[in-house]
């Protein structure tokens, strides 16, 4: 029996010297598609007993990530483990730990609720008599009995994502891998599939989820890596990354859309000193955001600067930045740089 | 490595779920709970039904009354030529919804759920290709009753007949493997038609609807020398009890090996392709 001793130092009273090993651990991860580096030398530490979120926008190599780590993709370099099993060395020995529901709802549309899910529990080498008591148990933990025994294909979206996560659960995953597990979805059901999702970490399942949704993250995950071009560019819990956009945003929302121009180009003037971004015009909220170092100083040029200025203006004031402009920070201005 | 316990640092205090690592299913378990699903999803898909038993059914209608005058074969009439081939060639359209299938699952992320469980990847595979083969077997039951209905008789015994019906159901075991292999290189159902109309010339040069040497020149050694032309040659020469009746040279033993050998060349070849095609990740 090997034990991953665990490095971290993390003081617990914890019974078995696995459980201390972080559930995933990836150095320097590396996977190209033609001359696409899809992962570009990844490296990630996803402790156990905590929401991971990976978040980053289309392309950046999310979901190679967590197929890698759903064994469906091997790595060209770099190392991965979950819960302390090398993954490209045991699969088979990873796939008994993880659960998985991808980006579409991977679930037989022709079968009923019932049906699907007691056809994931006979894979995992359950008789017929433990499939059945499972699958009740899946689906009434998902809120599903009513509508178990009719045909997935008249569900809705948010029902068929609720099915797909009960499915991904059957197997009792210690690691369950959830990609993008929101998107398409109403904010309504969003936020009930949010809810499951709390109830199967509050009942010590780790999650790894990825998503766009900035939100999503802030939301559901205690720790929070933002991806870009197959690396980690930043991580830490939502509140430490916030930190990272600037101390303070110098927001202000004009009455009117077509003076956002005007009003951006005299806080540029203004506020450059104290900031190192370029302002954020929000024609469709009528506002314009700015980081800023120094916010009590930047507020006072922010207000100096707009008095100048013949714009009716709504709204002027000073607030934390939002998980959306640390995003931005990070990944805007090499976007920027490329598409000048 | 076992866990004995799953205390986990930042957890609830209230959880402590025991959790041993998940069970791997057995193979037949695993073979069945794949062809149950792949069977549910055929019987239970108007789409899929229309095209294996309609389509068939007006394709041969078609031929055997617009031809049946037109076309004479020799020793026979044309519905008791044409309809041998007629049953074995729907095997082979029933075979491009497989392709159409089994890209479909890979676009939905159905593949990959399957693929991250612990089972076996060759067991998933065999479910599929067992319940693809038995729904061949059900369109060449079909296509032969409805050949009956426009006319067929048999003119050999009915251990030949039964013979000829397993043929039938061998060559879709056989074209099941290269279809299943299409439709994991196509990825999606699009590609996956356009590659699967690759079937059509296979079919049509070939013995299936007419006989070889009234092909022009240039195309009979293309047509004699296929699968398709083997496979109809022994279905035909069983179900007409005489191969001279079909103006074939040899004898009836002599096509049914022909026809094997073929079967068991395409398994050979497509089987381990597909099971690697499949066990690879991508």
């Amino acid at each position: 029996m090997t034990l991953t001793a665990d490095t971290s130092g993390r003081e617990s009273g914890v019974v078995h010297p696995s459980m201390e090993a972080p559930i995933i651990e990836a150095e320097g991860l590396v996977r190209r598609f033609g001359k696409v580096r899809a992962l570009d030398g990844l490296d990630l530490v996803a402790r156990a007993g905590q929401v991971t979120a990976v978040l980053g926008p289309n392309g950046a190599g999310k979901t190679t990530f967590v197929r890698t780590v759903a064994t469906l993709a091997k790595p060209d370099r770099g190392r991965l483990r979950v819960a302390g099993i090398d993954v490209a060395r045991h699969p088979e020995r990873v796939r008994r730990l993880i659960g998985l529901a991808g980006q579409y709802a991977a679930v037989e549309p022709t079968m009923t609720g019932r049906e699907n899910v007691r056809m994931i529990a006979r894979l995992y080498g359950q008789t017929r008599h433990e499939a059945a008591a499972t699958t009740a148990a899946v689906l009434s933990q998902l809120g599903l009995d009513e509508v178990a025994d009719r045909p997935v294909k008249t569900y809705s979206g948010g029902l068929r994502r609720r099915l797909d996560l009960g499915a991904s659960l059957v197997g009792s995953p210690r690691l369950l891998v959830l990609d993008e597990p929101t998107s398409g979805l109403d904010p309504g059901s969003r936020s009930q599939l949010w809810v499951a999702i709390r109830a199967l970490v509050a009942a010590g399942t780790d999650v790894l989820l990825t998503t766009q949704y900035l939100d999503e993250a802030d939301q559901l995950a205690h720790q929070v890596a933002i991806i870009d071009q197959g690396r980690v560019i930043a991580h830490g819990t939502p509140a430490e990354l916030k930190n990272l956009a600037g101390r303070d945003v110098i927001e202000v929302r004009a009455h009117r859309a077509a003076d956002l121009p005007a009003l951006g180009e005299a806080l540029a003037r203004a506020l450059g000193p104290m900031s190192s971004d370029q302002p954020r015009l929000d024609p469709a909220s009528t506002r314009i955001a700015v980081p800023v170092r120094d916010g009590r100083a930047a507020l006072t040029a922010a207000a100096a600067a707009v008095t100048g200025l013949d714009v009716d203006i709504d709204d002027l004031g000073l607030r934390r930045p939002t998980l959306d402009e640390v995003f931005l920070t990070l990944t805007g201005d090499r976007t920027d740089r490329r598409n000048p | 490595m076992t866990a004995p316990s799953a205390v986990r640092t930042g957890a609830t205090p209230t959880a402590l779920p025991v959790r041993p690592p998940a069970r791997q299913a057995g193979f037949a378990a695993t073979v069945a709970a794949v062809a149950a699903r792949t069977v549910r999803k055929f019987v239970r898909s108007p789409q899929l039904l229309v095209t294996t038993f309609v389509g068939g059914a007006t394709f041969m209608v078609l031929f055997r009354y617009i031809f049946g005058g037109a076309v004479a074969p020799g020793g026979v009439s044309y519905v008791d030529f044409l309809i041998p081939g007629m049953v074995l060639t729907s095997v082979l359209i029933t075979g491009t919804g497989t392709a159409i299938g089994v890209a479909d699952d890979l676009s939905q992320g159905f593949t990959d759920r399957l693929r991250s469980l612990p089972t076996r990847r060759l067991a998933l595979i065999a479910g599929r290709v067992l319940a693809e083969t038995v729904i061949a077997a059900l369109g060449t039951a079909f296509t032969a009753a409805l050949g009956f209905v426009v006319g067929f008789r048999l003119h050999g015994s009915i251990a030949q007949a039964l013979a000829a019906f397993g043929l039938c159901v061998v060559c879709g075991f056989a074209f099941t493997w290269v279809f299943v292999a299409l439709g994991l290189a196509a990825g999606n159902p699009q590609t996956a038609q356009g590659m699967s109309m690759l079937a059509y010339p296979v079919i049509f040069v070939s013995s299936a609807y007419v006989r070889v040497d009234t092909l022009p020149g240039w195309m009979q050694p293309v047509a004699a020398h296929q699968p398709v032309t083997a496979l109809c040659n022994a279905v035909r020469s069983l179900a007409l009890g005489d191969p001279a009746l079909a103006g074939l040279a040899h004898t009836t033993g002599y096509w049914v090996l022909v026809a094997l050998v073929w079967t068991i060349g395409i398994t050979l070849l497509f089987a381990p392709l597909t099971v690697l095609q499949f066990r690879r990740a991508r």
